[in-house]
């Protein structure tokens, strides 16, 4: 395992917001202009601090869902009814506004193409969001690392980076994205339906003969189904990186 | 100075009182899990945990032998680094006192390794003292794989990382050495109301 060279002191900075995306009526993506900020690597996140005028903070974890790219960085937000934290960076937060935030932060659920593959990719709703960093890292790479990402959806309505996804699976060389939908799928949805349970696994994930590398990222129980299925599966139990995200995922 | 967030307020009454709750902290009533990979599953006929490292002579517990010392019931709050924290949880585990007990060391350090290979560093004094547990029941059940089930360490006073799920053995050390996510940068001690969350803080 890769280890950080140089642990470097991790100091807040304020940040301004320069772009949003609506990517789906619960969930933005936020740009931010971080002075200082030294990169990152695919699949680590960022800690947000927020201040009240009488001086009530609140701190959360959010993945960056963007490769490095200056100073740069794009997390994407699922709005949670009762989340302080969420609410305010998707409800009121505006581009020129200025939050604190720090990172990078983690460093094992990471890829980068020096990594090779072949990479496996599976999300659950908006735990893509960290997988999205290393998917456009692979693309903007232009590498010929092969990637199989499968997206586990409720709905329709509930996919995130829709466009995007689609045309790099157009487009990207030895790239296919599979989407799942688990709660219910519109006439003429062309994915699949249903859980990602290992029998969907078995035909969808790369075998585990190729030793591939798989990235699992979503709700807890999303994490630990996939991840368990892969195990029973034959994949190395080294060789699946998980990372919990959403409401229950701390 | 500090920076406002322009519209922020709290939005909660608080859920705790300011003396339970590290800065950073909400209180969560879910009991997330965290974990780096797959979760490992360890039969209790194979299971056994172990001190090893600078010790007078290596010691070793089954299953069998470890529940059958002396047990405590505890109740603490546990403090994670990715800010929630859960209040009044109640274990039942053996205290590390316990199976220290008579080992002869001249060791300050301990690494925790796991079932799976996760470790994590603390000092032999923080987990002495009656400050910490090898824990196997969570709320009256046997504790479930994913929160570090068969035992787990329970080192409430510290981000809850440094509370190894899957624990296998203790590895007394006279050098200091970091663990899995101290190697990462996350903090060497993690003291949560000194907001230790990562490396420099």
């Amino acid at each position: 395992m890769a280890r950080a060279a140089v642990l470097r002191r991790l100091t807040w900075a304020i940040a301004e917001v320069t772009d949003r995306i609506d990517e789906t009526p619960r969930v933005r993506s936020l740009t931010f202009d971080v002075p200082g900020w030294p990169g990152h690597l695919p699949g680590q996140h960022i800690d947000v601090r927020l201040t009240a005028e009488d001086g009530y903070q609140a701190q959360r974890s959010y993945s960056i869902s963007t490769p490095a790219d200056g100073a740069r960085v794009t997390i994407t937000v699922e709005r949670l009814e009762d989340g302080e934290v969420s609410t305010y960076l998707t409800d009121i937060l505006e581009l020129g506004d200025r939050i604190e935030l720090r990172g990078p932060i983690g460093g094992y659920f990471v890829w980068e193409p020096s990594r090779g593959g072949p990479l496996g990719l599976i999300g659950g709703g908006s735990g893509v969001a960290p997988l999205m960093a290393m998917l456009r890292a692979r693309v903007a790479a232009d590498c010929d690392v092969p990637v199989r990402m499968l997206c586990s959806w409720r709905t329709a309505e509930d996919v995130i980076y829709a466009d995007e996804l689609a045309a790099i699976a157009r487009d990207a060389n030895e790239v296919s994205i599979t989407h799942t939908l688990t709660r219910s799928a519109p006439d003429g949805w062309s994915g699949r339906r249903g859980r990602l349970d290992q029998e969907a696994l078995s035909q969808l994930a790369w075998p585990s003969e190729l030793e591939p590398l798989t990235c699992v990222c979503g709700p807890t129980g999303f994490v630990e189904a996939v991840a368990a299925a892969l195990v029973e599966l034959g994949h190395g139990p080294h060789r699946i990186l998980t990372e919990r995200f959403g409401p229950t995922g701390g | 100075m500090t920076f406002i967030s322009r519209g922020f307020q709290r939005r909660q009454a608080p859920a705790a009182s300011s003396d339970r709750l590290p800065p950073g902290q909400y209180v969560t009533r879910d009991f997330p899990v965290l974990s780096a990979g797959p979760t490992p599953r360890i039969g209790l006929d194979e299971w056994r945990f172990e001190i090893i490292g600078q010790v007078d002579r290596p010691r070793g517990w089954s299953w069998q032998e470890l529940t059958a010392l002396p047990a405590e019931e505890v109740t603490v709050d546990i403090h994670c680094v990715t800010k929630w924290s859960k209040l009044d949880t109640s274990w039942r585990g053996v205290s590390l006192d316990t199976v220290l007990d008579g080992v002869e060391t001249a060791a300050d350090q301990v690494m925790a390794h796991s079932y799976g290979g996760y470790t994590t560093n603390l000092p032999l004094e923080d987990i002495t003292g009656g400050r910490a547990w090898i824990a196997y029941e969570y709320d009256g059940e046997p504790l479930a794989a994913e929160h570090g089930g068969p035992a787990r360490l329970l080192v409430p006073h510290l981000y809850f990382w440094k509370s190894a799920k899957w624990v296998r053995a203790l590895e007394l050390r006279d050098t200091d050495e970091p663990g899995f996510w101290e190697g990462y940068g996350y903090h060497n001690y993690g003291d949560p109301w000194r907001e230790q969350r990562y490396s420099g803080d």
